[in-house]
């Protein structure tokens, strides 16, 4: 709670959150470099599929895809029970960047699904589909911040329809897998048993990596946020006084 | 609860006295699912193929046209800042004036369906399943449409919104009303599907107007 308050104010927010923006990105990055570079090096096994070095930039983006969305519920619950104007930022600021890895994870995804199965999409896989409608949901999210006109318009709306979609997702989930073995036509090899100590550290890192890469993007937007609202404060302040 | 009743028979009756409301929709309805011959071709066996999914995108999307103005007309000549003061709760509103509005036109919607089915190449027994599977969907689609009505209620240009919005709220729907047609196309059983699709019409009805209401809250202030 006390963190909370304290955090309300953009001032000491904007003093806290300049170094670990970019100690944070710095972090993902190196990570992610580094559990890709180990997973690409990862011992060659003939009996280990080699279409699994896929999983060091899949998982974690389809892991983070999900976290961003929660981290945005959290959020906006936050910004809706107390009106807490840091939250309403940081709920924005995560958005596009939890869009953006949900695409990763698509297209990653598509391309596994061709190397495997020979297409590049598949219905008949549940996964898959409800991560399509996750990515439908980041889309609406964004498009109602830009067509409010006020910004604690905008703000009170969004955080709604987030919390709306944290309701709906899990129903949305299982009525897609409903769906998938009502028209699956053959199963697929979906669980990674097999994966080796090998594959797996290198895939924990990327992921690390990832979730450092979010923390350090969404600060450094929310502040990107926080400035262009004083510079409009200002041109209007201007504009007042001519 | 009188209160929320009153509004309730205040929409039916606007809704109804206006004539023509569910007159656009309908029209709506039944030219999207006319297109499929030009798109699938004649083809009976193709057109009973698409015949049960093509139903239920055009109902799904009938159901999203009349939502642009279920709650942006009463905001604008201030009948929702009435309601506010009058003392009845937001969420009765929503749900009075969403379930209104369903009589109004999602019944219409869902009494032409069979019309489309057997035009479609389905089969003429299945009649009545069509129609009932679609008045439990076109249920659902109007609960599930309202928050993203309610969300839209203040744009000018809310409409493309509300459909990128609700359209991932309608796949629940979507998938289990489908598969009733399908079901019911087939001949296989039909039952459970339309019972999912009832429940994600109660689902909606329980869970809706507390989100439609909270969105009309912010409207108003």
């Amino acid at each position: 709670m006390a963190v909370m308050s304290f955090f309300a104010n953009p001032h000491r927010f904007m003093a806290a959150s300049k170094w670990p923006a970019w100690i944070f990105t710095a972090l993902g990055v190196a990570l992610v470099a580094f559990g890709v570079w180990r997973g690409l090096l990862a011992p060659e096994d003939h009996q280990q599929d080699e279409r699994a070095r896929m999983m060091f930039v899949h998982v974690p983006a389809m892991w983070l895809s999900l976290f961003a969305y929660a981290f945005m519920v959290g959020a906006s619950l936050i910004s809706f029970v107390w009106r807490h104007a840091i939250a309403d930022v940081a709920a924005k600021s995560a958005a596009p960047i939890g869009a953006v890895f949900t695409a990763i994870g698509l297209m990653t995804g598509s391309i596994w699904g061709y190397t495997t199965w020979g297409t590049w999409w598949e219905w008949g896989d549940a996964r898959l589909v409800s991560v399509l409608v996750l990515f439908f949901i980041y889309l609406g999210y964004i498009a109602v911040w830009q067509a409010m006109e006020t910004p604690q318009k905008a703000a009170r709306a969004a955080s709604i329809l987030c919390l709306v979609g944290a309701v709906n997702i899990p129903i949305i989930h299982f009525s897609v897998e409903w769906f998938a073995v009502l028209h699956q036509q053959s199963t697929f090899m979906t669980t990674d048993d097999k994966a080796t100590a090998e594959f797996k550290i290198p895939m924990y890192i990327s992921a690390l990596g990832y979730l450092a890469l979010f923390g350090g993007l969404t600060l450094m937007n929310m502040r990107a946020e926080i400035m262009r609202t004083r510079a409009e404060m200002l041109l209007q302040r201007r504009q007042a006084a001519d | 609860m009188s209160g929320s009743f009153a509004v309730f028979a205040r929409e039916l009756k606007l809704a109804w006295s206006g004539g023509g409301g569910a007159a656009l929709p309908v029209g709506f309805f039944a030219a999207a699912a006319s297109m499929t011959p030009f798109a699938v071709g004649s083809d009976t066996i193709a057109l009973q193929t698409a015949g049960p999914g093509v139903i239920w995108i055009a109902l799904a999307l009938s159901s999203l046209l009349p939502m642009e103005r279920l709650f942006q007309a009463d905001l604008e000549d201030g009948t929702l800042d009435a309601y506010a003061s009058s003392g009845v709760g937001m969420e009765g509103i929503a749900l009075a004036k969403t379930l209104a509005h369903w009589i109004a036109t999602g019944i219409p919607l869902a009494l032409v369906s069979p019309i489309l089915w057997i035009m479609l190449q389905g089969a003429p027994e299945a009649s009545g399943l069509v129609a009932g599977a679609a008045l439990v969907g076109s249920l659902a689609f109007f609960f599930f449409g309202s928050i993203g009505a309610a969300l839209a209620a203040g744009m000018r240009r809310g409409g493309l919104l509300i459909a990128l919005v609700t359209l991932p709220l309608y796949v629940p729907t979507m998938i289990f009303g489908a598969a009733t047609l399908d079901a019911a196309a087939s001949g296989g059983d039909w039952l459970g599907p339309l019972m999912l699709t009832g429940s994600a019409a109660l689902f909606g009805i329980a869970t809706s107007p507390f989100g439609a209401a909270m969105a009309l809250r912010t409207a108003i202030d």
